[in-house]
């Protein structure tokens, strides 16, 4: 019998595709993989913490192209930004069909992992989406257009694309206060940064020591504008609610209160 | 420039823009060449109004001075409102400085008509010219065509902007001649063909000779009041497909008449907008784009009006129930389409998921389908489906049994028929 394995990995794709390749190239029992840091002793098994290998990442990314596309290894990268507990397993099930099922096809949405799969992509496509929507900056003293989110995925990697393209001519920042890093436009490179919040320091919008006084009488005009564009008799808050859920309110400087 | 002259302009200014509906920002395909902003074909709704409404453009009139009175409009010049007017670069100064926040995609540019339709369309033109060749703007501009304006400018307009609208407001002739006598209907339908032939030579243009310009590279689009004039649901819906059709319109959009003005002609301030019958109008609407129905089907001599209680295609399909029940395992995708319940992407997914094994009840419901309506009209690999032999009628109650609408109290007195 082979033994039961609990793999640990550094939170990275790259990581967790190494793990995809250990797990094959040795013929693994996998029971979890999750990062090292959250392993768990275990009384059955036998933990082990495989160390992230860019070439074995890249010929499991490689070998899955061949199979399924880009479109599909995309569909895999952006599950994984998910983050939600045990995605791990489910992508590991998903690239052993992939592999071993001659027949496997991205769109057999009869077969319930290859459903589940599509289903979680299509949820980290919807917040990407959401971000890209909610995002608002805010024009800083140095001339940085700055916001702040709290995605309930990783996706801050895959809006960057469209935020580089979009906003191609001033230099901003996007940063994830959930998971403490975010991507900086310097005008000619995107960068991902680490800044340091001190307690006492307030990045709320209307902050003058932070933010031109410009900055202030601009999200006034948007208020005012978003106000006036509203027609009272056609008011509909259950679909409002839908469109824009509460969670999301606090980066939106129309939905949130002036003093604040 | 002053924030408090601006503020009030734009309350002004956004107030009497809103009643135009349209804020698509989908179709349009501009890369940015190290200037600000780009259109990748897919819109984004930067965020949505207590009305549930999308806000993705900056949908201001230029000027709300008009010099027509049509009884419907909000900006007539018998009705006394305060009058304000944009400059140019105030418009140019918002739009680039709301974009560059990302609060929205673009720049929707209406105007009443002052001096004259030309003198107005020019100054429309000249906004979305400095836009682009001054500011290097790449984001979604929609400019309303003028009733009245002139072919070289309807020419220069789509240059510029990405989509094109006039709106056509009342959807019969007789309408249009009761509320805005000093309109011609002509007036409205020039400046759509101008477009749309514009388009035409523009896009075979493009087929021979690659660095051809865009023009009006997301198309054209037009709206009607719903509910001003006593038009039937039919009359709405073939003008609709009339110019979806005759102009190659991207959308036709519908907009249940919100009473602005105490006119005889007209349902008096305070009567409730008929949201439900707009849904209902959509509803067939995307029946037509996206189902492959024909209008035809829908609506006709026996049938001039539009269910309330249950969506057209329910409606259709208990009309003809016929040709159900189909099996889910072998059905074209045309047909499957006409099922209630079915939406065109879980048809995507039905016809993929059957190459790979026959579906079951299980299936459809973990690919989303709404089986509660779909029930009574397939079948599938399964030995349960519904055998009783029942009626319309009967199918009807049933369905309105097991659904919840924040319509139902519009239509709660029909309900109880059916109610066993």
């Amino acid at each position: 019998m082979k033994t039961i394995m609990s793999l640990g990995y550094d939170g990275t794709y790259e990581g967790f595709l190494t793990c995809v390749f250990q797990t094959f190239e040795q013929n693994l029992e996998v029971h979890t993989i999750t990062l090292e840091n959250l392993m768990q002793a275990s009384m059955f098994g036998k933990n082990e913490v495989v160390i992230t290998d860019l070439e074995k990442a890249n010929r499991v990314q490689n070998a899955l192209k061949k199979r399924i596309a880009a479109s599909g290894t995309r569909q895999l990268y952006w599950v994984f930004l998910s983050e939600k507990e045990g995605i791990e397993m489910d992508l590991l099930s998903y690239i052993k069909l992939v592999f071993k099922d001659e027949k496997f096809s991205t769109k057999d949405f009869g077969n319930h992992i290859v459903l589940k799969i599509n289903q979680i992509a299509k949820q980290v496509h919807r917040e990407k989406h959401r971000m890209e929507a909610f995002v608002r900056f805010k024009l800083t003293h140095d001339e940085i257009f700055f916001a702040t989110i709290e995605p309930d995925f990783n996706v801050l990697p895959i809006i960057l694309p469209h935020f580089e393209a979009r906003y191609a001519d001033q230099k901003w920042i996007i940063y994830d206060l959930n998971r403490n890093f975010g991507i900086f436009y310097n005008l000619l490179k995107t960068e991902f940064i680490n800044l340091d919040f001190h307690e006492t320091f307030s990045i709320d919008r209307n902050n003058p020591s932070i933010y031109k006084a410009s900055e202030i009488e601009f999200q006034k005009l948007w208020q005012e504008y978003f106000s006036s564009t509203n027609i009272k008799s056609r008011k509909n808050m259950k679909l409002h609610l839908q469109h824009v859920p509460k969670r999301y309110w606090k980066y939106l400087t129309e939905k949130s209160t002036w003093q604040n | 420039m002053s924030f408090e002259r601006i503020k009030e302009k734009l309350n002004i200014l956004a107030d009497a823009a809103k009643y135009d509906i349209s804020c698509s920002s989908s179709g349009s395909k501009r890369a940015n060449k190290g200037g600000l902003g780009n259109s990748d074909g897919v819109g984004i709704c930067h965020s949505y109004t207590e009305d549930g409404r999308c806000v993705s453009l900056l949908k201001i009139l230029l000027t709300n001075h008009c010099i027509f009175d049509c009884a419907y409009c909000v900006t007539r010049k018998s009705n006394d409102i305060k009058r304000a007017a944009f400059k140019i670069e105030e418009v140019v100064s918002l739009t680039m400085n709301f974009y560059r926040r990302n609060y929205i995609e673009g720049l929707f540019l209406s105007s009443g008509i002052f001096k004259s339709p030309d003198h107005t369309m020019e100054r429309l033109v000249q906004v979305a010219k400095k836009l682009r060749l001054e500011e290097n703007f790449n984001g979604y501009i929609h400019l309303k065509s003028i009733p009245g304006a002139s072919d070289e400018l309807m020419q220069e307009a789509g240059l510029y902007a990405d989509r094109l609208s006039v709106n056509i407001e009342i959807p019969t002739i007789s309408g249009l001649k009761l509320l805005a006598p000093d309109k011609k209907h002509e007036d409205f339908i020039k400046p759509m063909e101008a477009v749309k032939n514009a388009i035409q030579i523009y896009q075979s243009e493009k087929k021979i000779i690659r660095s051809t310009p865009k023009y009006a590279p997301a198309g054209q689009s037009t709206q009607m009041i719903v509910g001003a004039t006593g038009e039937s649901d039919r009359d709405v819906m073939y003008s609709a497909a009339y110019y979806y059709q005759k102009f190659k319109m991207k959308r036709v959009y519908y907009s249940g008449y919100i009473p602005v003005t105490n006119d005889s002609r007209l349902p008096a301030l305070g009567s409730p907008v008929p949201l439900l019958r707009e849904n209902r109008l959509y509803q067939t609407d995307w029946l037509l784009r996206f189902y492959g129905f024909d209008i035809r089907e829908l609506l006709n001599e026996q049938h001039q009006n539009l269910d309330l209680d249950v969506d057209p295609k329910l409606s259709w399909a208990l009309r003809n129930q016929n040709i159900f029940p189909l099996d889910i395992n072998k059905a074209d995708k045309q047909l499957l389409a006409r099922v209630p319940g079915i939406g065109m992407k879980s048809v995507h997914k039905i016809i993929e998921a059957r190459k790979f094994r026959n579906l079951s009840w299980e299936h459809l419901k973990k690919i989303g389908i709404a089986l509660n309506r779909a029930k009574y009209f397939i079948t599938c690999n399964s030995k349960s489906f519904e055998r009783r032999d029942l009626s319309p009628d009967q199918i009807k109650g049933f369905i309105l049994q097991n659904s919840a609408s924040k319509f139902r109290d519009d239509y709660g007195i029909q309900l109880k028929l059916f109610t066993p």
